[in-house]
């Protein structure tokens, strides 16, 4: 394979502060290349560097044995280095052909040609697996499918490498099997890839060759083969890494554990139908399924937050009314939205004004404000949930993701909930946030509250719930206990296997569920298979 | 590293305690310096107090507007309103005047208080009732507020009874301590207003709806009550400088506060506070009505520019503003 691009000693300083410090890899034609390391690490800035999109402050690139600068991302595409980004950075109200040519429309007679340009978008999403019409606004698309069209316009323009940033952080692991598919076919066609991804299990299946970041630095250029998920962990963190996942809770002895939350008869018009489920103390319950299964719909229309109705919803024994968002807070549960920026923190804010807003009636019992005693909420909050701030007055936008997320922890618990329900604890952040983040919703059940955790992401749920309950299409399709959590049963009851829709043994879970699942295991806990608990769901 | 370089311009951030606070209270010293370069008597002190007065219906219509466009508002309304809320205090002073006598300042004050707010309120509830964007609602009660007063003056002027003119004079010609009424009002209302914005819950509230309503309403916020309460706010602010303004013309006509939205706009705008919402800047705004006015004087003082360009030139500063806000981010 020839060495397609070359960095040379590469760093980068922003200010006083040095972000990468003399990185040297290559990437080769054909070949995927995966980028790991944790947030902050410099994955990102690596990436922007190599599409021109920020000039090194050291170092050089060399381009088929050529040194080359970028002056910007338009220069690197015209070499065929296209990103990307991690953002799906698309313009909502026009159609899906449109955004693939946007700023770059066929033109004929000095006239927009949108015949040629929906014909030319057909074929060019056909060739990614991707199935809407060029016509569709995009507004109309689910995530997935916005992901798959961003794709589309990156190869749109004729590329060498193509530089994918954390492409598969909104997708659930159906449609990241998709995009691995699409990528593979990429390398076929002699492209080099450039994978950054906080999925180490999917940099396992994918990469050729790994490159490991830390702090900054290079740690190292690894064989993909040679290289398990575990030894990637240890060497993005530099410790070993073995305890992702937090010792499992023990379920507790009494024969029946008290009841703390009660939905019956749920429905949201258009997401969910006639859904029923209890919650016990002690336990952790967790709402496995596929983008659009209606679990945050779910919810979000129990709290108000959507129009939606239950036939009973009891929380400790108490019958709930809940009509606006605000009736769910004051009744004591607390919902941790999955869209951190978009609703969960006011990013322009600073720390204390949205630790506090949830909050407001609780902390400031009079009219006025009383701001000494937020700043010094603030600097609990901050030591109890490990926020990593350089001022105490910086803003929230400019946490890192996994500072914001456990900013949005404290911050729903400021009214001492009695249930918590957290949609997607850990998207988009490092390892070692997540598992802190993971020690926090244990300590919530050990102190006696009710937590609900939405993952998409089935390792997580394997992890640390103690029962897990899959959704398909606005409905129940079953539930998991112990031993019968494992990802081949949850993904089948997500996907809902052709026939019988009973549970296969674990050998053959492509069958079970069509070729869109992959079973992919870090065995956090020695589960043992069973066919028959799954049944009784 | 996107972690450090937002970090990078955080720091920045704080060393220079950014222009957006202290620009309008800048560019009003540079414009004062200017005014006394200019013409040596721009600064004599009844010229000043002239000044100051001349913008406090600005001003405090303005501080109501600070609410609405910090909660992600914007209203038109307040022109016509001040025209429409004025008309009725006129009017039931003057039907009152014969029965109560003097007494018919005092409950006209009220009526006019109680009207601006209920227009403002009417505002706030077709936003958030129905839904619809302020603009184009606050557009509709704009036309609408200046029809009605067209009608009820008939065309013409619906002047203040004869009997209450003298009496209520000193609502805007009069002094409290040599501060004239006007000014003690406008400080009043912008002490009152910034306590409101920066010191309660509500205040609060108001810029979290205003930077991002979805976090608000997850927040368990009611967006629609703090939004309609932003728009009553409003409305009692132009109720409040409808008393002031009453004896300085002597009554309502169909041209009464005619452009006064862009005026009020303006100066929240120059003052700091974006038009997106999300922080509301009282002080700032006060800067920008006062600016406005000090702008409107220094053109008549000195024979540089013609007067009839006033407008041109508040356009210019709006502008300039907006750029010098832009920059300093």
């Amino acid at each position: 394979m020839t060495v397609l691009l070359k960095a040379n000693g590469l760093s980068k300083i922003f200010g006083t502060v040095s972000v990468l410090n003399d990185i040297s890899c290559d990437v080769r034609s054909g070949e995927i290349h995966a980028i790991i390391g944790e947030n902050g690490a410099g994955k990102s800035t690596l990436m922007r560097l190599l599409a021109g999109h920020v000039q090194p402050s050291g170092g050089s690139l060399e381009l088929d044995g050529k040194t080359v600068s970028f002056a910007g991302p338009a220069t690197a595409e015209e070499a065929g280095i296209v990103l990307v980004h991690q953002e799906i950075l698309l313009a909502e109200g026009l159609s899906v052909a449109e955004n693939l040519f946007l700023g770059r429309e066929i033109v004929r007679h000095g006239i927009i040609d949108d015949a040629a340009m929906n014909k030319l978008a057909a074929a060019k999403l056909a060739e990614i697996g991707c199935h809407v019409a060029p016509k569709t606004l995009v507004k109309r698309l689910a995530i997935a499918d916005r992901q798959l069209v961003q794709i589309a316009r990156a190869l749109l323009v004729p590329h060498r490498l193509v530089i994918f940033d954390e492409p598969t952080a909104v997708l659930t692991e159906n449609e990241v099997e998709r995009l691995m598919g699409i990528i593979r076919r990429l390398r076929e066609q002699g492209a080099a890839i450039l994978y950054i991804s906080h999925r180490l299990s999917e940099v396992e299946q994918l990469a050729d060759r790994i490159t490991v970041l830390r702090d900054g630095q290079l740690i190292g250029t690894f064989d993909g083969a040679g290289l398990t998920q575990a030894d990637m962990a240890r060497l993005m963190v530099g410790r070993d890494f073995s305890a992702l996942y937090p010792e499992p809770l023990t379920p507790s002895s009494s024969t029946s554990p008290e009841e703390i939350f009660e939905v019956r008869g749920a429905h949201v018009p258009g997401f969910v139908d006639d859904v029923s489920f209890k919650l016990c103390a002690g336990e952790i319950l967790g709402f496995a399924g596929m983008i659009g299964a209606g679990r945050t719909e779910l919810f979000e229309g129990l709290l108000g937050l959507r129009e939606g109705r239950a036939e009973l919803l009891r929380l400790n024994g108490r019958m709930l009314r809940i009509r606006r968002p605000g009736d769910a807070i004051a009744a004591g549960i607390a919902y941790l939205t999955e869209d951190r920026k978009g609703k969960g923190l006011l990013l322009r804010l600073g720390l204390a004004p949205n630790l506090t807003l949830t909050a407001l009636s609780w902390i400031h019992r009079r009219l006025f404000l009383n701001k000494r005693r937020e700043a010094q909420m603030l600097r609990s909050a901050i030591d109890d949930f490990d926020i990593r701030v350089r001022h105490p007055a910086m803003l929230a936008g400019q946490l890192s993701g996994g500072n914001q997320q456990k900013l949005l922890f404290a911050k729903v618990l400021m009214t001492d909930p009695k249930l918590v329900i957290i949609d997607e604890p850990t998207r988009g952040i490092d390892i070692g946030n997540k598992s802190q983040i993971y020690g926090f919703i244990q300590g919530l059940v050990k102190a006696g509250k009710g937590c609900i955790v939405i993952s998409s992401e089935m390792q997580e749920l394997i992890g640390i719930c103690t029962r897990i309950i899959v959704m398909r299409n606005g409905r129940i399709s079953g539930e998991l206990n112990g031993g019968d959590m494992t990802e081949a049963n949850v993904a089948l009851l997500a996907t809902g296997a052709q026939g019988s829709g009973r549970p296969q043994s674990e050998e053959h879970p492509k069958a079970a569920a069509g070729s869109m699942i992959a079973v992919t295991s870090i065995p956090a806990r020695g589960h043992s298979f069973s066919v028959q608990g799954a049944m009784q769901s | 590293m996107t972690m450090t370089t937002a970090a990078g311009i955080g720091n920045r951030v704080r060393m220079m305690p950014s222009l957006t606070t202290a620009g309008p209270f800048l560019a009003l010293f540079i414009l004062v310096c200017l005014g006394y370069l200019m013409n040596r008597d721009f600064l004599a002190m009844s010229n000043v107090l002239n000044v100051v007065t001349r913008s406090a219906f600005t001003a405090i219509i303005a501080v109501g507007a600070t609410f609405v466009i910090s909660t992600g508002g914007l209203d038109l309304s307040v022109g016509s309103m001040v025209a429409f809320v004025t008309g009725i205090m006129i009017l039931f002073m003057n039907m009152v005047a014969g029965d109560i006598g003097l007494w018919a300042i005092p409950a006209g004050m009220a009526v006019v208080v109680v009207a601006g707010s209920l227009c403002g309120l009417l505002n706030g509830a077709i936003v958030t009732l129905g839904k619809i964007e302020p603009f184009i609602v606050t557009l509709g009660t704009m036309g609408i507020f200046r029809a009605l007063i067209t009608y009820m003056a008939n065309g013409g002027t619906i002047p203040i009874d004869a009997s209450l003119r003298e009496a209520y004079r000193p609502v805007y010609f009069g002094a409290i301590a040599g501060i004239p009424v006007p000014i003690v009002v406008s400080a009043a209302v912008a002490i009152l207003a910034s306590f409101i914005l920066y010191k309660t819950k509500f205040g609060r509230r108001c810029a979290a709806v205003g930077a991002n309503e979805d976090v608000a309403r997850y927040s368990g916020i009611s967006v629609a009550t703090i939004r309609t309460a932003a728009f009553a706010i409003q409305g009692l602010c132009v109720g409040i400088a409808a008393i002031c303004y009453v004896p300085r013309l002597g009554a309502a006509t169909p041209t009464t506060g005619s452009l006064w939205e862009l005026q009020v706009i303006t100066a929240v705008v120059i003052g700091g506070t974006p038009l997106r919402g999300g922080t509301g800047r009282i002080w700032g705004t006060i800067a920008g009505a006062i600016i406005l006015e000090v702008i409107g004087n220094l053109m008549v003082l000195s024979d540089f520019v013609s007067e009839y360009l006033v407008a041109a030139v508040q356009g210019v500063i709006i502008i300039i503003a907006m750029l010098v806000q832009r920059l300093s981010k």
